[in-house]
């Protein structure tokens, strides 16, 4: 699947150095103890600025809700149509979610609330990204 | 010229109470331009710029005023479907035409500045660049006039759409994702509202029962009420309603999104004027008065908002109009909420409770009689589903059934409110309109 390159700014640069070191870290506020993604410069709750950290999270996740992608507008992915996109939830806090394409799982065949857990991506030399797989 | 950020006029959090110019303010005209499907790239007398100029003289004939007596203009940047989106949708071969097409402004980029100098404006003293969407407009024009800021107000709205599939280029193109772009597009999401709400959509199936294609007797009920809708363009352009077959085998765009439940751009302009309840009162046409205005730009939690999120965010949209206009549920007569893509109206609908709808309950709703004849009106203008993308004929049809004009679609209902919005359920606003000031 040629998917597009995700190029990290400042704010998401360690977030993408721990992908490609096959590890999910997210934003933790440290005053609140939310964790975020997204990362932001901010805590979405508390709004502190200077009290978010890394964590590092465990890679298990269930399904909330998926789409099939058949007419999409990004000229990288035509090929792939139609594809799954899932919406994932964290298991370590599910009001953080995560999109995913579902590897392995065949279009339209996709178990709404099954667990999944985390695996990686490659989709430029030496850039991954963050996919998710369905537990048998 | 003011900047918006200048001008403190959102109603944009909770418990503000009830609007303290509410009734003071009204609208007294409103035009349209012709609504095509694209600008041809060569008719000037067809270009987006034509087109704005034509509503605003409308809009002014219809009140009954001059351009020397307009002292404001809310007009944002012009919205561009295309090829690209965005930007990147400039049309820009060279050489341009005589002025004032010497540029891209007048052509696909619209805006007060231009329209100032294309028509002569010469008593302007509020022009705010920056300006939001529609949506948002009638709400700064509203708090405009009842500040005093200004006293005639033209709000306009310029949607133009060039050559080529749908936002095919630009960034769509790239191979590489960036700024926001880099958590949402390496798995497929480009970005829209269609996938910000089909996920919670799907949910909202799941939770309540249901299945996507019960969507499918409102989105007809949309492409009827355009057929009723001398101003849109599907009555213009021989846009055959559709029947249930129609809706359930057409095609799938983001599964189960259909092509039926997504808007058809267009290129038009629409102008409405602002102005004090009591200048209204003189001028030509029957005012109908603002009761309230609101906006919202709820942030996002995470990736992907859900259903819980896109629920609280429209009961709070509701509670801010309500209580911003001293009113509730049942006193709303018209609810033109919208309807880019069919799947997020639901929401709105369930979200302020019109007709005593509660969570859960949209599609029983969507199922019964609709009509504009019947006992639920509901969406009595036929949105952007029923008469294409110019995100203003919520507000249009609101007038025309405030004001007993609408023609074959009026309301047999009583009609002395409406609720109009060009809102999603995180961000936008909405406008409460009354027959009367009280």
């Amino acid at each position: 699947m040629p998917k597009v390159i995700p190029v990290p700014d400042e704010l998401s640069q360690p977030f993408w150095d721990a992908v490609n070191q096959r590890r999910l870290m997210i934003q933790y506020c440290t005053v609140c103890g939310k964790l975020q993604y997204p990362p932001q410069a901010t805590c979405q709750v508390c709004g502190s600025a200077h009290n978010l950290e890394w964590k590092e999270v465990e890679g298990k996740g269930h399904i909330g809700a998926y789409i099939t992608i058949e007419d999409g507008r990004l000229n990288r992915r035509m090929p792939d149509q139609p594809y799954n996109l899932a919406m994932v939830t964290l298991d370590a806090d599910p009001t953080v979610n995560f999109y995913s394409n579902l590897p392995g799982t065949p279009a339209y065949e996709v178990p709404v609330g099954a667990a999944v857990e985390l695996t990686f991506e490659e989709v430029a030399p030496g850039q991954l990204i963050h996919e998710w797989r369905v537990l048998e | 010229m003011t900047n918006s950020n200048d001008f403190q006029w959102r109603r944009d959090r909770d418990g503000l109470g009830v609007w303290e110019h509410r009734g003071k303010v009204a609208i007294a005209g409103y035009g349209h331009s012709p609504v095509d499907r694209r600008w041809d790239g060569e008719n000037l007398d067809t270009s987006l710029g034509a087109y704005t100029i034509l509503a605003c003289q409308k809009a002014m004939e219809q009140a009954g005023v001059t351009i020397d007596q307009v002292d404001g203009i809310v007009c944002c940047d012009s919205h561009i479907a295309g090829g690209s989106g965005g930007s990147a949708s400039n049309w820009a071969p060279r050489p341009y035409f005589a002025p004032p097409y010497d540029s891209e402004y007048g052509i696909t980029l619209i805006n007060a500045q231009w329209l100032i100098g294309a028509m002569g404006f010469k008593n302007v003293k509020f022009a705010p660049t920056g300006v939001p969407t529609i949506g948002e407009m009638v709400g700064m024009a509203s708090q405009a006039v009842g500040d005093g800021v200004c006293n005639t107000c033209l709000v306009i709205y310029p949607t133009g759409n060039l050559e080529g599939r749908y936002r095919r280029g630009g960034e769509n193109a790239d191979d590489y994702a960036r700024g926001a772009r880099q958590w949402t597009v390496p798995w497929g999401n480009h970005g829209g509202n269609d996938f910000i709400n089909i996920f919670p959509h799907n949910q909202y199936c799941l939770k309540y029962g249901g299945e996507h294609d019960d969507l499918a007797p409102f989105v007809i009920n949309q492409h009827k009420n355009g057929m009723l809708t001398p101003w849109g363009f599907n009555v213009n352009h021989g846009v055959e309603p559709i029947t249930v077959e129609d809706y359930k085998t057409s095609r799938y765009i983001l599964n189960p999104l259909r092509i039926w439940d997504c808007d058809r751009p267009v290129n038009a302009s629409v102008a409405y004027l602002f102005t004090t309840a009591e200048r209204a009162r003189d001028m030509k046409s029957q005012p109908v008065y603002v009761l309230n205005h609101s906006q919202h730009n709820f942030r996002f939690r995470t990736t992907q908002p859900d259903l819980d999120e896109v629920e609280m965010w429209t009961d709070r949209q509701a509670a801010r109009m309500y209580e911003g206009a001293g009113m509730g549920p049942a006193d709303v007569d018209i609810f033109n909420p919208y309807d880019g893509y069919a799947i997020m109206t639901q929401f709105f609908l369930e979200g302020f409770q019109w007709h005593g709808v509660k969570r859960g309950d949209a599609f029983a709703f969507y199922a019964g009689d609709i009509s504009v004849k019947g006992p639920h009106p509901f969406f009595s203008s036929g949105g952007n589903l029923g008469n294409g993308r110019t995100r203003s004929a919520m507000y249009t049809d609101s007038i025309e059934q405030l004001r007993g004009t609408a023609g074959d679609r009026q309301v047999t209902v009583r009609a002395e409110t409406a609720l109009c919005a060009f809102t999603t359920p995180s961000s936008g606003g909405w406008l409460m309109l009354g027959k009367y000031p009280s």
